[in-house]
């Protein structure tokens, strides 16, 4: 397995899904040596070449949003997410060069969601701190990636 | 290779039915299909069948009957049923085999489907993070769809008002009340842009088909259909699939056209020439994007044909004549062979209230599964190859 990121000793729901950088935490993917292919997360065989010479790449923090939707109800196990349920943006970022990735998104509200526009990587919480119910791990909040629209406050 | 006909075709009604297992439910549809083609459990040489969550479908023997035959289990999801038929098709037109039967059943509890990343090959952290629900990759592929097409969004109510419409008419339907397209479109969102009443519910319910020989047809029954195509295709890279952390940057046809394509050529038969289809619907966006996903139309010509009529019983492309998933439900096992099912009762004349005028001679069935897999038919009155 990958190391796992330095989040700022948050809770992340699988470190295997995420690699340090200059910039931050960025997911990490597989990029196959022979024909150029992205996954994500990381696996070692090529879907498109079918080939086996993959190799860790993070990828890119920022990109823009290619499909969304809203998931309206909580949603039955294996969703773990807190008991009680706000809405939440779920999309594919198109990463350039690299490949779409699905994500949760910070915003769910149907107006200000529009394919196209801008978004970057977020860590935020989806869950209560363990032991209410969680993996009881203890500490804080359990954390996951998600999108953000890029240059907006959060 | 030898052509291959439809004999006997039965049906436990689709929905809610409390007190019977959905193995009764199976064995149910299979005495119909048997008594339709006025033949036995121990005349059959073969049997594929399976369910999602009701049971072993092999271990139904123990009720029709310890015979002896191979009955192989079949676990495809949605395509359960299409894979089942499939592989009978392949056993009779090899040769290999003169007759057997083919069973989908299923009984699911209430809700919207829930199901483990793990056997998906996918971490725990899909299912965790509240990813690994059909219901939002339907709502991602429409808006995306409705976007490139550049398609208004109302039309999807429209969809499910033809499908309540049409299930009204069905007896063996689930719902069969009648929805206004504004009733449809004012219902709780369920996943941006589509409404609750724009899916389709895990139900309950069971089809079981008898298949012989083309050339032996007419020994079983004075009405064969004929099973003139049956194609299967899994995605490809570049598609975009149900359960997908990712997707390619290329984009590549789905599994549905590929199967759409080779089931015509199979057949030697357009799209053009279909009379009844039944097509994938498990939302309205499904049905939509299928039309042309399938060659029945183009993309972007979808709106026209729906608000127009020509995809209602009575118009020029009758699609999801007993009302598809959105008024029966899907009973995962059983959903496909219920479209061949009506198809059948379509091409012979006894689809009742909901038959398609003018004697349709082609039918065409399409069954889209979780994760990338499609599976169709083309059924017709008389031989094609």
């Amino acid at each position: 397995m990958s190391p796992a990121a330095n989040v700022a000793g948050t809770v992340f729901v699988d470190d295997g899904l995420l690699t340090d950088t200059p910039d931050g935490p960025a997911l990490l993917g597989s990029r196959c040596a022979d024909c150029g292919a992205h996954t994500f997360p990381r696996q070692g065989g090529c879907p498109r070449c079918t080939g086996e010479a993959m190799q860790d790449v993070p990828l890119h923090r920022t990109g823009t949003l290619w499909t969304w939707t809203v998931q309206g109800f909580r949603p039955k196990p294996p969703y773990t997410g807190s008991a009680t349920h706000e809405p939440y943006g779920v999309g594919y970022v198109e990463l350039a060069g690299q490949l779409l990735v699905e994500a949760r998104l910070t915003e769910s509200d149907p107006a200000r969601l529009r394919i196209g526009m801008p978004m970057e990587l977020a860590i935020v919480p989806f869950r209560e701190a363990d032991g209410d119910g969680g993996d009881g791990g203890g500490g804080g909040p359990t954390h996951t990636f998600a999108f953000a629209p890029a240059g907006v406050d959060r | 290779m030898t052509g291959v006909a439809i004999v006997g075709a039965g049906m436990h009604r689709f929905g809610r039915t409390d007190g019977v297992s959905g193995r009764a439910q199976a064995v149910h549809a299979a005495r119909a299909a048997l008594a339709d083609a006025g033949l036995k459990f121990s005349d059959m040489g073969f049997a594929f069948g399976g369910s999602h969550s009701a049971g072993d479908a092999d271990t139904l023997v123990s009720e029709l009957g310890l015979t002896g035959l191979p009955f192989i289990n079949v676990y495809n999801g949605c395509a359960t049923g299409g894979s089942a038929l499939i592989s009978a098709h392949a056993a009779i037109a090899s040769g290999a085999q003169d007759v057997g039967i083919v069973i989908g059943f299923d009984k699911h509890p209430r809700g919207a489907f829930d199901t483990d990343p793990s056997e998906h090959g996918i971490g725990s952290w899909y299912g965790e993070t509240g990813m690994m629900v059909t219901t939002q990759f339907f709502g991602m592929k429409i808006q995306r769809y409705l976007h490139d097409h550049d398609i208004e969004p109302g039309v999807l109510a429209a969809v499910a008002e033809k499908a309540f419409r049409n299930g009204a008419r069905n007896p063996m339907a689930w719902r069969r009340k009648e929805l206004s397209a504004a009733e449809i479109a004012a219902a709780p969102m369920i996943s941006h842009p589509l409404t609750q009443y724009m899916y389709c519910s895990p139900g309950e319910g069971a089809v079981a088909l008898v298949l012989a020989r083309a050339d032996r047809a007419r020994d079983h029954t004075d009405r064969p259909v004929f099973l003139s195509g049956a194609a299967f295709r899994s995605r490809r890279y570049g598609s975009f699939e149900v359960f997908s952390p990712w997707l390619a940057l290329d984009r590549a046809d789905s599994p549905t056209s590929e199967a759409s394509r080779a089931v015509f050529e199979q057949a030697g038969i357009a799209p053009s020439d279909v009379d009844v289809a039944q097509i994938q619907d498990t939302e309205s966006g499904a049905e939509l994007m299928h039309m042309a996903e399938t060659g029945l139309c183009a993309d972007g010509e979808q709106a026209e044909l729906i608000t127009s009529g020509a995809t209602a019983i009575e118009g020029r492309l009758p699609i999801n004549t007993d009302g598809g998933c959105l008024a029966n439900g899907e009973p995962i096992g059983a959903s496909g062979l219920r479209q061949v099912f009506e198809n059948v009762l379509q091409l012979r004349g006894e689809a009742g209230d909901r038959q398609v005028p003018g004697g349709p001679e082609v039918g065409f069935t399409h069954v889209y599964g979780a994760p990338g897999i499609s599976a169709c038919t083309v059924l017709t009155r008389e031989e094609t190859r």
